[in-house]
């Protein structure tokens, strides 16, 4: 057949190459954003610091090396703290606790959420009502004290901190799901997918899901530099790695009280969690403008 | 000084920002006042991109490089941006395809049409009250404060685009761009629509631009046609003369696409796709899919050559065109004969409902084997939700559907897996039935899975089977849904549902979303899959001129109701029913036009 033929030639010109993959295509554009390798810089070398930081401290974390509060100097670079520990030590050790709190808590409460928030969208009706009023008596609570109830009443341990923080995580990112899905589950190739009698866990994840993963990613990322400073902040509190224990969280606690003559205790903490959470914001915006962009392209560009 | 021409625009160029690709370029044209002039063209051919130059603008992302835009004889694009504001709204209007989205839905009518007014000054508030009264008039709406109080939501579909015409015609001005304003409209709505711009235009003395894709309804109502292809204007003429004696091969095979009443012609689509910007071949546009192509004309774009008073072609090729008849047109085949069979799917007194609104009432349906029923109807006639019942997409309905004699359960997922694979389902758009993030491979193999679990090379094998029967290569297997045109992306999506070895076929308005060559090919795909696989069709359309080139029996349904069914040419020739008649007398017909044209 003579039409055929040139129309296998037209597509074939079309685009010699296969199709990238949207995600690919997403990942690439994401790069390309100076913000983003900005972001992936600053977390990567926090990272770095709290988990191969330990290896190079030149003390123990809980070794008393020099008198409380004693200023920087050849032997202790930084000083010592409130009780005559290496503060460079201690900050080496204390950034573990931070990071794999807030990422387990983040995990957990971001997959729990997306299944909340996509089943919500697809169901409709009683079940999603169900569901998303559930969440919002949650995201009545403010983050800090729903964990400081938990905390009071279990004691303070540290699964306890995860859980808390990752059932606070849950309804935002429930929300944020489902409002993505709701204009998802309208198209037509999810009520094609159901003619023929798709399982509906598959439609879900293998057919909703990949197309709400752009405002996903982006709230993950938000949630993640939000989860970072709570968890911080419920060690501050003492909810967190208890004392002798190195934790940025902690130490800035225990050593509020010299900031004035020994100042470094405290600011490198601060430093290290502004520093991480402003990285995974950098990471999540340039997600953000790199998939708003692509929206409006339509598709790869030249 | 009175200058021959409203509206003249010279050498306008329109390119992507920041990497100088064109979209549109070198486009000359004029219009006179009172007159219409239709610019025709597919998806991608640039003809918006024109319209929107006209007022001075462009969307985001492009910019005017060249050229003079000329309003009276002053060109608007060496005006300031105020200056060219000003312009826009007072001199040069515009009439947007969307009415709803173009009308303020927060303000109410009266207030809009008095804004439009006073934002160019015009008069005290008593004499911009007397305009909007007698704007509204000419458009044929009610004007009384009942009327003007209401927002643009308790407006009908075509009374929006009524108010968005007085709103255009409101300020008198000498140049109006109307961008294919009826394509959202019924055909009834719609021969009334064009019936008041014509009018409008006339009376005024305005020079209007009229850019649509639907030949037809240029035909119906335009002076002159001027024909874009890959931005280019190709052919410019009287719409009598371009439809009877096109020079330009393309303008030949777009007219031999459009379907006709009469269903006499066979429908051709265009092979190929037609070329997007930045890759647009050298020399002229057309060769690659060309009949007359030769060497010069891969070699540069043609130039412009005058054939006739006021018929400019820009074809190497055209006198060898000319010579060629355009009766040469290849005739229909004959549609396959019914036989009598036993129903594949017979729909019996069928009400159906969206919440609390009935939409369907004591409906009655036979689809036989191997046989294509059109059902036809404006939208909201219930059309679609029917289609919709019977393939198990609406559940909310009561009465019998019966498969092959068994009753069907409402709802695909309350029925077995082998009716749900036996019905299958075309959406409207392809833009929307395939999922943005799979490939065509993943979308076709999904059915595949579920329905014979072949996957693998045997999986491949059917995949590939299905896309030869639809005519696309092997090769979309590995693309994105976005990679591929409008046509193929529907041609994909049927292919989606032939792999299931589907009876019936539902095939809900598959080529509205689609421009006419490549609906001509959709529908001749769909004929063979009748011919060949004896697959049973449902087509649903809006589309009157469609039904006799493709199906046997057409119903006619009107406001959840069929008002008349039969076989084709006996509805078509001799309508019984006054809603048929009417329906009939609307659809705009290249021929009728023509002949009324002389």
């Amino acid at each position: 057949m003579t039409e055929f033929t040139a129309d296998a030639a037209a597509a074939e010109t079309l685009g010699a190459r296969p199709g990238r993959a949207p995600w690919r295509v997403l990942v690439g554009a994401t790069w390309r954003q100076g913000r983003t390798k900005v972001g992936v810089a600053i977390t990567l070398a926090i990272v770095a610091i709290a988990v191969i930081g330990p290896f190079f401290a030149p003390y123990s974390p809980t070794e008393f090396v020099a008198p409380p509060f004693s200023s920087p100097s050849s032997d202790v670079w930084f000083g010592a703290d409130n009780l005559g520990r290496d503060v460079l030590s201690r900050f080496l050790w204390g950034g573990r606790s931070v990071l794999v709190l807030s990422g387990l808590a983040t995990l957990f409460g971001f997959v729990i959420g997306a299944i909340v928030g996509l089943v919500a969208a697809y169901s409709r009706g009683k079940l999603d009502d169900l569901l998303m009023r559930t969440m919002d008596v949650v995201l009545a609570f403010p983050q800090i004290v729903f964990a400081l109830i938990l905390a009071a009443t279990v004691g303070p341990k540290l699964w306890l901190l995860v859980v808390a923080v990752a059932l606070t995580t849950v309804p935002r990112v429930a929300r944020v799901a489902r409002g993505a899905a709701v204009e998802v589950v309208e198209r037509d190739f999810v009520r094609a997918a159901d003619a023929i009698g798709v399982p509906r866990w598959r439609i879900l994840f293998g057919e909703v899901l990949p197309n709400v993963t752009g405002p996903l990613v982006v709230e993950a990322s938000l949630r993640l530099s939000f989860n970072i400073a709570v968890i911080a902040g419920l060690s501050f509190l003492g909810f967190g790695l208890q004392p002798p224990s190195a934790d940025w969280g902690l130490m800035i606690n225990e050593n509020k009280n010299g900031l004035t003559i020994q100042p470094w205790p405290v600011v490198l903490p601060v430093i290290a969690i502004g520093l991480l959470t402003i990285g995974t914001s950098l990471i999540g915006d340039g997600f953000a403008r790199a998939s708003s962009g692509i929206e409006r392209g339509g598709g790869e560009r030249g | 000084m009175t200058l021959p021409f409203a509206l003249s625009v010279e050498n306008l160029g329109v390119e992507l920002e920041g990497v100088a690709v064109d979209i549109v370029d070198d486009v000359t044209f004029q219009v006179a006042p009172g007159e219409v002039l239709g610019l025709v063209g597919e998806s991608g051919s640039g003809k918006t991109t024109v319209g929107l130059a006209v007022l001075g603008h462009t969307r985001r992302g492009a910019r005017i490089a060249r050229g003079k835009v000329r309003v009276e004889g002053a060109d608007i694009l060496a005006l300031p941006t105020h200056a060219r504001q000003r312009v826009r709204g007072r001199l040069v209007t515009y009439v947007p395809q969307d009415p709803a989205s173009a009308l303020n839905p927060a303000l109410r009518i009266g207030r809009q049409l008095d804004e439009t007014l006073s934002e160019h000054g015009f008069g005290t508030a008593a004499e911009r009250r007397e305009r909007v009264v007698e704007a509204l008039g000419e458009v044929l709406l009610p004007s009384g404060s009942d009327f003007l109080r209401r927002y643009p939501h308790q407006l009908s579909g075509g009374q929006q685009q009524r108010v968005a015409l007085a709103m255009a015609f409101a300020n008198r001005p000498r140049v109006i761009v109307l961008d294919e304003p009826t394509t959202g409209l019924d055909v009834t709505t719609q021969a009334h629509v064009l019936e008041t711009v014509r009018d409008l235009c006339a009376a005024h003395g305005v020079a209007a631009v009229y850019v649509s894709h639907d030949l037809a309804v240029v035909a119906t109502l335009a002076n002159r046609v001027a024909v874009m292809y890959g931005g280019r204007v190709v052919e410019v003429g009287q719409t009598g003369v371009l439809f009877h004696a096109a020079a330009h091969p393309y303008t030949r095979r777009l007219v031999e696409a459009i379907p006709e009443l009469s269903g006499a012609h066979a429908l051709v689509g265009i092979p190929g796709t037609a070329p997007r910007p930045g890759q647009r071949p050298q020399g002229c546009y057309f060769a690659p899919r060309c009949a007359y192509a030769q060497d010069e004309c891969l070699a540069s774009f043609p130039p412009v050559a005058a054939v006739g008073s006021g018929h400019e072609v820009r074809c190497f090729r055209h006198a060898a065109v000319l010579a060629e008849s355009v009766a040469a047109r290849p005739a229909a085949s004959a549609r396959p004969a019914i036989e009598v069979a036993d129903a594949l799917v017979a729909v019996q007194g069928v009400n159906a409902s969206h919440g609390e609104r009935q939409v369907l009432f004591d409906v009655g349906l036979v689809v036989r084997p191997g046989e294509c029923v059109a059902l036809v109807g404006e939208s909201g006639s219930g059309k679609t939700t029917l289609a919709r019942c019977i393939a198990g997409l609406h559940a909310d309905y009561a009465g019998e559907i019966a498969f092959r004699g068994t009753a069907l359960q409402p709802g695909s997922r309350s029925r077995d897996a082998e009716l749900r694979r036996t019905i299958q389902y075309v959406f409207q758009s392809p833009y929307s039935s395939l999922n943005p993030r799979k490939t065509i491979g993943q979308i076709i193999g999904q059915p595949l899975r579920l329905f014979f679990g072949a996957g693998g090379a045997d999986g491949r094998r059917r995949a590939v089977e299905a896309l030869e029967r639809v005519q696309l290569g092997p090769s979309v297997l590995d693309r994105y849904p976005h990679q591929l045109s409008g046509g193929e992306r529907q041609r994909a999506a049927i292919a989606r549902s032939l792999v299931a070895e589907p009876q019936l076929l539902v095939c809900d308005e598959v080529t509205s979303a689609l421009d006419v060559s490549v609906q001509a090919a959709i529908v001749d795909v769909l004929a063979e899959l009748q011919r060949e696989l004896r697959i049973g069709l449902l087509f649903v359309t809006h589309n009157l001129a469609l039904i006799r080139t493709i199906s046997q029996e057409v119903a006619v349904m009107s406001e959840g109701r069929i008002v008349e069914q039969g076989l084709v040419d006996i509805v078509l020739d001799d309508p019984q029913a006054a809603y048929t008649r009417k329906l009939l007398s609307d659809t705009p017909s290249l021929e009728a036009a023509l002949a009324a044209a002389g």
